[in-house]
């Protein structure tokens, strides 16, 4: 019998092979190569694209070079969700390796976050953290944290170092026993085909009569369309680090095992393919 | 925490227990009777019925109550008749107890009560201080009285032989009547009140309890004789009295309060262990001049009271100096009664809705509490459906309260016509709560409250009262809805029905006068939890009912959980590992998006200096960890120190770490790093962090690291080796393949042993991954197949399977003393002497004060009381004599003896967490489980243990899946045992505790418990301590440390030849399924240094040779046992096609003898041949 901790493993070891193409317009000095990495589900573009950059800006001149952006089949990529909920989201259901365009130019500054730095990244990926833990311990736990504690957070992810990350991070997963779960679940549900960016409100992991409440009870209090009935075939498919879970999985669990290192469970609700 | 019973009787005079581990209050089903009062302690419940003749329910036990009674027969020897029982006119009786001053036939014996019954006939006693005697049981001896010798010599003149015969009490489970003699005949008058207690006065005899109970006349009596092996006690004896009492209340220690007539309490003061009834009573004013007390609750350290206004009091100051106390302290909420338990925990009964309370938040230090909490669980009559009784019974309620008799009488005749036997409940009811004058209080309460209160009956919500499918809640569909039920079962007959509903009708009207219409709330007379372990930190489902038919469904056995096997959980672990597969298999070869780089964490610490003079010195401490070549996890070890102004600096690989041992005492929080070089060395590189916490968190770090570079995740394999240090620390190591090899096998030194949370004394497993382990407090545990726990946090550490485990030892100093001429003993020693308080050795001073838990983990439970159960015996004080220090201690006075000593122990206890669950309830000295090959399917599987109190036990229903097994059955045995083994071929080898080996006769797979013991003769002038038995060897352990070996064991002739002396220095055995020997050695010498407890492997064992040649040393220092039964490895030089297949099939197969010699002896010529080509 698995353990729980293989799914933590699982879920922070989780690649997806990417093919960069430099975008057809760029201008080069030569031909640009396709680049091929494996990208971390739960790390940030901007932050583990070092190599494509370089590999790229080989063919290119310093003056037509501006702050590298990304799409994916001509849908901006948005570096401050994670890599695995981009994926889930724009490309779940396409081919592998996930084909990334790079674009030098023409920032699309409607859609996409300036990234300077990696600072930038890390002030994101805190606050998010902060948030998180706002919900499931009124902040207690991550304001008793050191600054070093929160380096070390950060340090783990940005150097993907699983044991380095989790021995802080298991401090956020705690929670008092006899509560039975976080005070609310930090979650967002993520929908292709809205204008609105995610969905977030407070939910709890205990109904009010003391009942475990599941992925199919957060769904049908905040987003109840994602839920097919019986008798009609499957609209939707509800995706976190690229599976399905069942309804009726604890959302308690999911928020603990699936939740990415940011401690929100990002959900993906997309259009189920039609094959 | 095992499971414990809280008992209550409600006002129609029912008795419930709602068990700790439930949720569900469950009537004892026995009652024909109906109850005024129970009192209830651990083994037993005793209650006073409305016949106000006293009752005892024993819970019933695996292990059976069973007395052995004893005679002699005595002989003498003559030249005509030869041995006869012809004696001479000055001899003893031909039959006689064991001095020869009683007359004692073999009919002279009786059965004490009807609750008793025999075992089976007398039979004679054919072992004689661990030796066998000849078939006939004889010892010889010149004359009466003097030594018997097993031998007959020329000159023995008299015989005699030991007759034994078993009684069991019989009556477990069920309420037996307690006849109410004093020694002059019967008592004067019924019984009113009683209370059950005083078991920590002392052990001797086992079991001991002390049960008060009150007249009607408000006289005190007490029981006399209350122990293990007479649960019913002798008799009763009149206690004096300054006053009339009315109630008594007993603790588990020397506490004893009563209430007396006029409101005042009494205090039992001279309670000790030579006189359990005391000696005098001391008065104690009521908390309220203007309302007498009327009840009174002790505990170990605390009294609570209620006054006659209904408030409850809590008594500051007391203590076993003072049981008096110094003080009154006014507590909120109003009670008619309370009743303290087991750690001073507190039950109540509200004055306003009747029901049973609980007091959060009692600990040792706020022993006052917190709060109350109302107990709110359903009863089983609840859930299941309205039974007939809970009607009548409701009805009898309404009526009563009214004071309709009318009504009643028509209800009566209601009941009688449709089911008689209700009749019988009603009135009794009616009697249980009219009970005489002496509870005048409650009612005259209850009525005012009932006055008071809003109705109550329709606060329960529906999924509660459970009622099927009835969602309309109101006293008329309620009462009908029962009514209808109640007959329904039986068939219902139309006129049945419609005399129903009039019946209902007729109820009604009086529900409006008296609320109390609905059974569903149930009101309670009586609680007591002196039965009930919980303490501040127990988890109980006792307080919200929502939950409670949900989890009321999961099962207390250790089959895998729910969550585990839920197909949500499945269905993650199946997509992730497809997902790993669809993204990551084919995409190898791509790049990593983040190089992997070198993560260093640095501290400071002290570290015990390898040269002399050692002493801690502040050192720097750094764990460079990087990825190894292979892409696993590895690490150096720094150590930054200053030797003559030079900067030097020691290292450690992390993958040549072979163990990290905790070593906490009171002063330092350390740590000792082995690797194979140190521990030849005998010299580890220790450690001391800053605080406990630095430690646990290097501690759980280096684990982690050395575990990874070792490839080693998850929990131990079913192959591991398990031991266990005498700080109770678990260390398991995955045996490699070549452990076990022949003739290089894996040094023991290069293996890696890594921690599992708990606290254990001793462990043992088999490897088909059935682990037991045994608590210092004899507790059993379970293994979980969980991993970490205790410090071992996180990832270290499994989520589930890991729960708190605690543990209690005693810690023991003490008190010297010297005579002299003038004073006579005092605590003014020579010059010379040792510290009139110290250690066991003398050479340490250990005062009261000043002696701490062995580490910050530990707590103390209790006060120092004085140790009586010393080996060599004690005076009544507890006093041991000698002629000097330090010499050997004898239990009395001679004129030769001129120093004396006492011991004291203070119980301490330990909470962590490990991968662990409890086996109620019987606390074990031993356990063994059947080592075989690891694709055996034997199921059950065999396990046997000891209890602490010597019975030898076999265990039921021990699968795969219930490793914790079903239940106990009792193998009887003539004397307590004390180390038991099972091999592989089911023969089990046990040792008595007189040092004697046994063999069970005929164990087999349908016959689990086998049929008789053989005596085996312990080697000459040895007396064993432990046996372990292998596949075929037997190796025993005596008391003088040599190992023994049991030669010539055949399948025709199990029980072998004779003993053969394989070493000495030896502490314990493990033998396991390949016949490998492993030990604890004694005493090893390193190059460095010398360690005591030390795990070797005895070297050279192979079939043809099961003893070996030499040992092999591994880790040591403190080690106190290990297990190497679940390791079937066969080296690799074993797998030959022709000798395996015999092996497994006898090893699989139960049923089969044990393999002969000759078979092995063939696979082995084979196998040499095979190493030597």
């Amino acid at each position: 019998m698995a353990d729980d901790k293989d799914v933590l493993r699982d879920v922070w070891f989780g690649r997806i092979p990417t093919c960069f193409t430099l975008y057809q317009d760029e201008i080069t000095e030569r031909e640009a190569e396709p680049f091929y990495l494996l990208l971390p589900r739960v790390s940030y573009l901007t932050l583990v694209t070092d190599k494509v950059k370089k590999h790229f800006l080989k063919v290119m001149k310093a003056e037509d070079v501006e702050e590298m952006w990304f799409d994916f089949e001509g849908t901006p990529l948005k570096w401050h969700y994670p890599i695995g909920l981009l994926f889930d989201l724009h490309a779940s259901n396409t081919a592998l390796p996930w084909s990334i365009t790079v674009h030098f130019k023409n920032f699309p500054e409607r859609d996409l976050l300036h990234c300077p730095s990696n600072s930038v990244i890390e002030a994101h990926f805190m606050s998010s953290i902060k948030e998180a833990d706002a919900l499931k311990h009124k902040s207690q736990v991550i304001n008793d944290m050191q600054k070093k504690d929160h380096k070390q957070l950060w340090m783990g992810l940005q150097n993907d170092k699983f044991d380095q990350f989790w021995a802080m991070n298991r401090k956020l997963m705690e929670y008092p026993t006899e509560e039975g779960g976080f005070r609310y679940i930090p979650f967002r549900i993520y929908l292709t085909m809205s204008d609105r960016p995610f969905i977030q409100k407070l939910f709890r992991p205990i109904s009010p009569d003391g009942h475990t409440h599941t992925l199919g009870d957060l769904l049908k209090a905040v987003y109840p369309v994602a839920i097919s009935n019986d008798d009609e075939s499957k609209r939707y498919q509800v995706v976190i680090h690229g599976i399905e879970p069942l309804l009726e999985t604890p959302l308690q669990w999911l928020s603990e095992h699936l939740s990415h290192p940011d401690n929100f469970l990002h959900i993906s609700v997309i259009p189920a393919p039609s094959d | 925490m095992p499971v414990s019973l809280l008992c209550a009787v409600d006002v129609y005079g029912r008795v419930y227990s709602l068990s700790t581990g439930g949720q569900q209050w469950e009537q004892c089903r026995d009652a024909v009777l109906e109850f005024k009062r129970v009192t209830a302690v651990q083994q037993c419940c005793w209650g006073i019925a409305c016949d106000h003749h006293i009752y005892l329910n024993v819970h019933s036990s695996d292990v059976p109550i069973r007395y052995q009674e004893e005679t002699f027969e005595n002989q003498r020897w003559n030249p005509v008749d030869n041995f006869s029982d012809r004696l001479l006119p000055s001899d003893r009786w031909q039959w006689s107890n064991i001095t020869g001053l009683e007359h004692q036939p073999l009919d002279s014996f009786f059965l004490p009560s009807t609750n008793w019954e025999w075992e089976g006939d007398w039979y004679i006693d054919e072992n004689f201080g661990g030796e066998p005697t000849e078939k006939e049981g004889w010892t010889y001896a010149i004359d009466f009285p003097a030594t018997y010798t097993k031998d007959k010599k020329w000159n023995s003149c008299v015989r005699r032989r030991r007759w034994i015969r078993y009684r069991r009490y019989k009556a477990t489970d069920t309420w037996a009547k307690i006849p109410s003699e004093g020694h002059s005949g019967p008592l004067p008058d019924p019984f009113n009140d009683i209370s059950c207690g005083g078991w920590e006065i002392s052990e001797e005899p086992r079991g001991r309890l002390s049960l008060w109970a009150v007249s009607l006349q408000g006289k005190v009596w007490f029981r006399e004789g209350i122990h293990h092996h007479s649960p019913e006690g002798d008799g009763w004896e009149e206690v004096s009295l300054p006053g009339e009492v009315v109630q008594i209340s007993c603790g588990p220690g020397d506490l004893v309060w009563a209430v007396l007539w006029e409101g005042q309490l009494i205090v039992r003061e001279g309670i000790t262990r030579d006189c359990p009834q005391g000696s005098s009573w001391v008065v104690v004013d009521s908390p309220n001049p203007e309302a007498g007390a009327i009840h009174v609750a002790v505990g170990d350290n605390v009294v609570w009271a209620v006054t006659k206004d209904n408030k409850v009091w809590f008594r500051r100051g007391i203590n076993s100096y003072n049981p008096r106390g110094s003080g009154w302290i006014g507590m909120v909420g109003e009670m008619v009664m309370i009743n303290v338990g087991l750690n001073d925990q507190v039950w109540g009964i509200s004055c306003e809705d009747r029901a049973v309370y609980f007091r959060q938040g009692v600990t040792s230090s706020e022993l006052s509490g917190k709060a109350w909490k109302a107990v709110n669980v359903p009863r089983d009559g609840d859930i299941r459906s309205h039974s007939s009784a809970s009607s009548s019974s409701l009805h009898s309620a309404g009526c009563f309260f009214s004071g309709e008799v009318r009504a009643q009488s028509v209800m009566s005749e209601d009941s009688d016509t449709e089911n008689g036997p209700q009749r019988a409940v009603l009135e009794g009811a009616t009697t249980a709560f009219t009970a005489g004058p002496s509870i005048p209080e409650e009612v005259a309460s209850l009525r005012e409250a009932e006055a008071k209160s809003p109705p109550p009956v329709l606060v329960l919500s529906p999924s509660l009262s459970g009622g099927p499918g009835d969602p309309q809640w109101s006293n008329v569909d309620l009462e009908e809805a029962q009514t209808h039920l109640a007959v329904g079962p039986a068939g219902v007959r139309g006129d049945a029905a419609d005399t129903c509903s009039l019946s209902s009708v007729a109820t009604y009207t009086l529900c409006q006068e008296e609320p109390y219409g609905a059974d569903e709330h149930p009101l309670w007379a009586w609680v007591s939890g002196g039965g009930c372990g919980v303490d501040c930190h127990s988890q109980l489902n006792w307080f919200n009912s929502a939950t409670a038919l949900a989890s009321s469904v999961q099962s207390m056995s250790l089959s895998i959980s729910p969550a585990q096997t839920a197909a949500w959980r499945k269905q993650i672990f199946e997509q992730l590992s497809e997902r790993s597969k669809r993204e990551m298999d084919n995409f190898k070869h791509y790049e990593q998006a983040i190089e992997q780089s070198v993560w260093v964490k640095k501290g400071t610490m002290q570290w015990w200096r390898d040269w002399k003079p050692h002493k801690w010195v502040d050192v720097k401490f750094a764990l460079e960890q990087f990825s190894g070549p292979e892409g696993n996890q590895d690490g150096i070890l720094f150590l930054y120190y200053n030797f003559n102004e030079e900067k030097k600096y020691l290292h450690a690989f992390i993958n040549e770490v072979t163990i990290l041992v905790p070593v906490l005492n009171d002063s330092k929080h350390t740590f000792a790093i082995y690797t194979a070089e140190r521990t030849k060395q005998r010299w580890p590189i220790r450690l001391a962090a800053a605080t406990e916490l630095e430690m646990h968190d290097w501690l759980a770090l280096l684990s982690v690291s050395c575990c990874d570079s070792r490839g080693i995740q998850g929990p131990p394999s079913k192959q591991a080796l398990w031991s266990v240090t005498c700080k109770g620390d678990i260390f398991v190591c995955e045996p490699s393949p070549s452990l076990e090899a022949c003739p290089y096998p894996t040094p023991c030194d290069q293996m890696f042993w890594h921690q599992v949370g708990g606290h254990l004394r001793l462990v043992e497993c088999n490897s088909l991954g059935v682990v037991w382990g045994v608590g210092y407090d004899h507790t059993a545990w379970v293994y979980t197949g969980g991993y970490g726990g205790g410090f071992l946090q996180g990832l270290a550490s499994s989520t589930d399977n890991i729960y708190t485990q605690t543990d209690v030892k005693c810690v023991y100093i003490y008190e010297n003393q010297r005579w002299n001429p003038v004073t006579g003993y005092t605590n003014r020693g020579l010059p010379t002497d040792r510290y009139m308080w110290s250690d066991a050795t003398g050479l340490q001073e250990c005062t009261k004060a000043n002696t701490k838990p062995p580490s910050p983990h530990w707590t103390w439970v209790a006060d120092w009381a004085i140790d009586y159960g010393i080996s060599g015996g004690t005076d009544r004080e507890g006093w041991q004599y000698a002629a000097d220090f330090p010499t050997s201690y004898h239990g009395h006075k001679t004129l030769k003896d001129f120093v004396r000593r006492r011991r004291w122990a203070r119980k301490c206890k330990l909470t962590t967490t490990g991968p662990w669950q409890e086996v109620p309830p019987i606390p074990l000295s031993d356990v063994t489980i059947i080592p075989c090959g690891a694709q055996s399917s034997v199921e059950p599987i065999p396990l046997w243990a000891i209890s602490n109190k010597g019975d030898v036990l076999c265990r039921l229903g021990v699968t795969l899946l219930t490793p914790a097994g079903t239940s106990w059955l009792h193998v009887g045995t003539d004397q307590p045992f004390k180390s038991i083994s099972i091999g592989g071929a089911n023969q089990v080898w046990a040792i008595a505790r007189d040092g004697s080996a046994f063999y069970r006769g005929s164990v087999s797979a349908q016959s689990p418990a086998g049929d008789c013991w053989y005596h085996i003769p312990s080697p000459a002038r040895q007396k064993l301590q432990q046996v372990s038995v292998g596949r075929t060897s037997v190796y025993t352990v005596d008391q003088h440390g040599n190992l023994w070996f049991r030669q010539g064991l055949t399948p025709s002739y199990p029980q072998g030849l004779s003993w053969e002396h394989i070493s000495n220095n030896v502490r314990k055995v493990s033998v396991g399924p390949l016949d490998q020997v492993w030990i604890i050695a004694d005493k090893v010498q390193g190059s460095h240094s010398l360690s005591c407890g030390t795990v070797c492997h005895r070297l050279g064992v192979q079939p043809m040779e099961p003893k070996g040649q030499s040992w092999d040393y591994g880790i040591g220092g403190g080690w106190d046992h290990i297990t190497v039964r679940g390791n079937s490895f066969e080296a690799p030089r074993v797998r030959m096609p022709s000798v395996t297949p015999s092996l497994t099939t006898s090893l699989t197969d139960p049923l089969r003898p044990p393999p002969t010699r000759k078979l092995l002896s063939f696979g082995n010529t084979e196998n040499g041949n095979a190493v030597r080509c």
